[in-house]
C-alpha cells in the first residue's frame, strides 16, 4: 500500500485589517510553507475575512500545561502596587 | 486541594458554563463522543459534495453554476474545520479517512439520496442545509472549545446555502406549470428525509443523555427538529409549496406545528447502508482519494527534496 500521508500540520493565524492583532483562526495540512499559505487561504478567507495571514508548522507551538494555570497565572492580588488605583495622588492633582 | 484529573472536576467545570480545550483533563467518554460526533460530522460536509457537485456541469445558468461552485467549496472548507476539530482529540486525519471508507463511521443519510434535477438543488439548500443550520447554530454552544469555534465559522458561511435554495424553489413555483410539479416534486421526496435528519426521537436516542450532560448536545434532537418544522412550514406555504403531510396542523396555544408520525424503518434502513446512494458515495470518495495519492506523494518528495537542499547549503 502506498505511504497515505495526510502531509503536516500548520496553524494559521490572520489579521483581520491592519493594527489589529493575529487571531488564530484552525489548522490545515500541507507539505511546505507556499502549499500552507495557499491552503490557508483558500480554507479560511474567501469572504475578505483577512488582509495577511500567518501560517505555523504546529509542532514549532509550545503551548503551556492547564496543571501549572494555578502558578502561571496567579492573580497575585497581594502585588497591589501593580495596580494605578494604590498610589496616593495630592488633594487636587488633575489628568493623572 | 481539589483533583483537577477528576470527573467530578471537569463536570463541575461544565456545569460552570466553562469550554473544554484540547490539553485539558477530560473524561474517555467525553473525548470518544466528540471523536464519533465532529468526525461524522465533517464526513457528512465532505460526502454533501457529491449530490450537489453532480449538478455544477448541468445548472441551468452561469449565475447558478458559480453559486453551486462556491456553495459546494464551502462545504469542503467546513469538513475541513471539522477534521482539524477532531483531531485536537488525538486522532489523525488518515484514521478518520479509513473510518470512513471503511464503513466503521457514519455520515448523515441524507446525502444517500440521490439529486435527480435541479428543483433537488433548490430542496437540498432550503431543507438540507435548512436542517444543518437548526442543528449548526445550537451547537456553536457546544462545550469543547475547537468544535464550537468551527460551528461558528460555519454558520457564518451556512445562510447563503439555505437562501439560494429557497430562491431557486420560489424561482420555480413563479414557473411554468411543469416547474412548480419538479419544486413540490422535489419538495415531497426531500422533506421526510430532512426531518430525519435531526435522528431519533429523544426517547430513542442512545447516546443523548450523556451528550446533553456534557453539553456537547445544547438541545435535544426533537427541540432540534421541533424548530425547523416550525420555521420551515411557513416558508413553504409563502410559495405555494405543499408539505406531504396531511395531519399537519399548528397549535395556537403553544405556536408549535404537530405532524404525522416518521417512518423510522426508513431511516434506519438507510443508515444501515440500504439508501438509494450508500455504495455509489463511499466508492466515490475511494476512487479519487486513491487517484490523488500520487498528488500527496509529490508534494512529499517535492518537500524532502527542498529539505536536503537546505541542509546541504546550511
Ligand atoms: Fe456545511
Ligand atoms: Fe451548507
Amino acid at each position: 500500500m502506498a505511504t497515505d500521508t495526510q502531509l503536516d500540520l500548520w496553524e494559521v493565524f490572520i489579521q483581520s485589517k491592519s493594527g489589529l492583532p493575529y487571531i488564530h483562526a484552525g489548522s490545515i495540512h500541507a507539505s511546505d510553507v507556499k502549499m500552507a499559505m495557499q491552503n490557508a487561504r483558500d480554507i479560511y478567507t474567501r469572504r475578505g475575512e483577512g488582509t495577511s495571514i500567518w501560517v505555523v508548522p504546529s509542532k514549532h507551538i509550545s503551548a503551556s500545561n492547564p496543571d501549572d494555570n494555578d502558578m502561571l497565572f496567579d492573580p497575585s492580588n497581594d502585588k497591589v502596587y501593580r495596580h494605578p488605583t494604590f498610589y496616593v495622588m495630592p488633594e487636587g492633582a488633575k489628568n493623572i | 486541594m481539589h483533583n483537577e484529573h477528576s470527573d467530578a472536576h471537569f463536570q463541575l467545570r461544565i456545569d460552570n458554563g466553562e469550554h473544554i480545550e484540547p490539553k485539558d483533563y477530560m473524561p474517555e467518554g467525553y473525548r470518544k463522543h466528540l471523536i464519533r460526533q465532529i468526525s461524522q460530522h465533517a464526513h457528512s460536509e465532505v460526502i454533501g459534495m457529491q449530490p450537489e457537485g453532480n449538478w455544477i456541469t448541468r445548472a441551468p445558468s452561469l449565475r447558478s453554476k458559480q453559486i453551486l461552485l462556491a456553495k459546494i467549496q464551502d462545504e469542503g472548507g467546513h469538513g475541513l474545520y471539522l477534521y482539524s476539530a477532531a483531531e485536537t482529540l488525538g486522532v489523525s486525519r488518515s484514521e478518520l479517512i479509513e473510518q470512513l471508507q471503511s464503513g466503521k463511521a457514519k455520515y448523515s443519510s441524507i446525502f444517500n439520496y440521490p439529486a435527480l434535477n435541479w428543483a433537488d438543488i433548490g430542496a437540498i439548500g432550503w431543507l438540507v442545509d435548512g436542517a444543518a443550520i437548526v442543528n449548526q447554530v445550537s451547537l456553536q454552544r457546544t462545550s469543547y472549545g475547537p468544535y464550537s469555534r468551527g460551528m461558528v465559522r460555519i454558520c457564518k458561511e451556512e445562510s447563503f446555502h439555505q437562501r439560494q435554495g429557497y430562491e431557486i424553489m420560489a424561482k420555480m413555483m413563479k414557473g411554468t406549470k411543469e416547474q412548480q410539479d419538479m419544486a413540490q416534486d422535489a419538495m415531497n421526496r426531500w422533506w421526510w428525509p430532512a426531518l430525519m435528519m435531526f435522528g431519533p426521537h429523544d426517547t430513542d436516542s442512545p447516546h443523548s443523555s450523556d451528550a446533553v450532560k456534557w453539553k456537547i448536545k445544547r438541545e435535544t434532537n426533537d427541540e432540534l427538529r421541533q424548530k425547523f418544522i416550525d420555521k420551515t412550514i411557513p416558508q413553504a406555504e409563502l410559495i405555494g409549496l405543499k408539505v406531504p403531510d396531511n395531519n399537519i396542523q399548528l397549535d395556537e396555544k403553544t405556536g408549535h406545528y404537530t405532524i404525522s408520525e416518521i417512518n423510522w424503518d426508513e431511516f434506519y434502513r438507510v443508515i444501515s447502508g440500504h439508501g438509494p446512494c450508500n455504495k455509489q458515495r463511499l466508492d466515490h470518495h475511494i476512487k479519487y482519494h486513491e487517484e490523488g495519492a500520487w498528488v500527496r506523494e509529490a508534494a512529499e518528495a517535492y518537500k524532502q527534496k527542498h529539505l536536503k537542499k537546505e541542509l546541504e547549503t546550511a
